[in-house]
């Protein structure tokens, strides 16, 4: 394996981070599953082979990963009580007028599949075909998902409750 | 707005359909095809209206997730591959050849380094320091090339990054001054390495020109020479102190590299 190779995979861990936290919006969970690719990423190089772009192959990596895992959790909570929303704990910005803890809640009342489209795009800015080649699903899925995704936050952010009892945690910049 | 609205407008391409839109919300676009949705959407006041709330919605969770990016690292995520998956050949064919063909000075030091590390510490150096100047050739190739934030803390605050990675190795670190030899401190960050946490100062010439010094306290002990490895254009500089070990790596001349790692060893001896 050559430096630039290695090179190539460590350069893609922070915005592996990035996507890991906005899937799972917990900073541990988020850190196993980064962990889980890249253990496999790093065994699984040499068939690799360099067909298609690395970092999309990372990303697949990471997909499957986190597929698994839901299945599992799923399996398990199946006798837990209602599971928590996740939280996004993040730095105390303002984007657009929304507040982003808002927004971090909103995301997780995504399906995870929404959610790993809107990302992969909006986010990580994959073209279509790399997401559709990352999640292993036609580009039309793709294509479609994104809609649902985007009208589903839409619809999230504006039914969010409006200054609530939350007001007193929230920091409202205008 | 429903999208067979969408569908219904007349033009030289294909109709625009949503998939379009989003395309556009998403900078996928280009040529004619942006063109043409460009223009619909000087028309059509409501999907103009519907893309800038994609585009906003892209934003926002930008502005969400960012942060994670400038986040150190956690030491746990593995950032080499495990010894076995490595091919070792060539780095140590270039190993054999450093030895061989060392310097004068470090010859000298060579031969201290048989009385200082007898048996088979020596060997055990030699492996370690082969693993960290592998991991160190790597973290120059990320970081270096980072244009927009190759170090966590800058130069500006040089005694608090060395307060900082002092604290963090658990021993005393600090950046050697390389500015007779042609190098500026751009500043330091810490990194995981094989055990434990890693230290990395980079270094730039007025060019330009970055060089990274990697030090790590995994080593265990002894003295090794001064060792050459090249892996691409990256050329390493690498040697053992004790349970310090260091690499210094660039895309530069061999030997404008050795002349700044003679100036970075000769500053630690004199701290030592």
């Amino acid at each position: 394996m050559r430096a630039e190779d290695e090179a190539q995979i460590v350069a893609c861990i922070p915005s592996l981070r990035r996507y890991a936290r906005g899937l799972t919006g917990n900073p541990e969970q988020a850190d196993d599953l980064v962990q889980d690719t890249l253990e496999r990423a790093w065994s699984r190089f040499s068939r690799w082979q360099r067909r298609g772009e690395l970092r999309a192959w990372m990303f697949g990596i990471m997909h499957n990963h986190f597929i698994d895992g839901l299945r599992a959790r799923r399996r398990q909570a199946e006798h837990d009580a209602e599971p928590e929303l996740p939280e996004i704990p993040v730095r105390a910005t303002q984007a657009d007028g929304l507040e982003v803890r808002d927004l971090g809640r909103c995301l997780a009342g995504l399906s995870a599949e929404l959610r790993e489209v809107l990302l992969l795009v909006a986010v990580e800015e994959f073209s279509y075909r790399e997401a559709a080649q990352v999640l292993q699903v036609p580009i039309g899925t793709v294509m479609s998902r994104l809609s649902r995704a985007r009208e589903r936050l839409a619809a999230l952010l504006q039914a969010r409750p409006a200054a609530g009892q939350d007001a007193g945690r929230l920091h409202s910049v205008k | 707005m429903s999208d067979d609205n969408l569908r219904l407008v007349a033009g030289n391409g294909t109709p625009i359909t949503e998939a379009d839109l989003h395309a556009y919300a998403d900078g996928q676009l280009s040529g004619e095809r942006l063109a043409e949705v460009a223009g619909f959407l000087a028309q059509q006041p409501l999907a103009r209206e519907r893309v800038e709330q994609w585009r906003q919605q892209n934003r926002a969770l930008r502005a969400l997730l960012d942060p994670v990016l400038d986040e150190p690292l956690p030491l746990r995520l593995p950032l080499a591959p495990p010894p076995a998956a490595r091919r070792w050949g060539a780095l140590a064919a270039g190993v054999a050849i450093a030895v061989a063909s060392a310097s004068a000075a470090w010859f000298v030091r060579g031969e201290l380094d048989g009385r200082t590390a007898p048996g088979g510490g020596t060997v055990v150096a030699v492996a370690d320091a082969m693993s960290f100047a592998r991991r160190a050739a790597v973290a120059h190739v990320v970081y270096a090339a980072d244009a927009r934030r190759p170090v966590e803390i800058g130069a500006d605050q040089e005694q608090q990054l060395a307060n900082w990675l002092t604290r963090r190795l658990g021993a005393t670190v600090r950046a050697p001054a390389l500015k007779d030899v042609g190098y500026e401190l751009v500043g330091g960050r810490l990194l995981p390495g094989g055990q434990g946490p890693v230290a990395q100062f980079m270094y730039a010439a007025p060019s330009g020109q970055r060089l990274t010094l990697y030090v790590t306290r995994e080593a265990s002990g002894g003295r090794t020479e001064f060792r050459f490895t090249q892996d691409g254009p990256v050329r390493v500089f690498y040697w053992v102190e004790g349970n310090f070990g260091y690499a210094l790596s660039g895309e530069v001349e061999r030997g404008t590299l050795q002349r700044v790692a003679d100036e970075v060893c000769r500053q630690l001896d004199g701290l030592g």
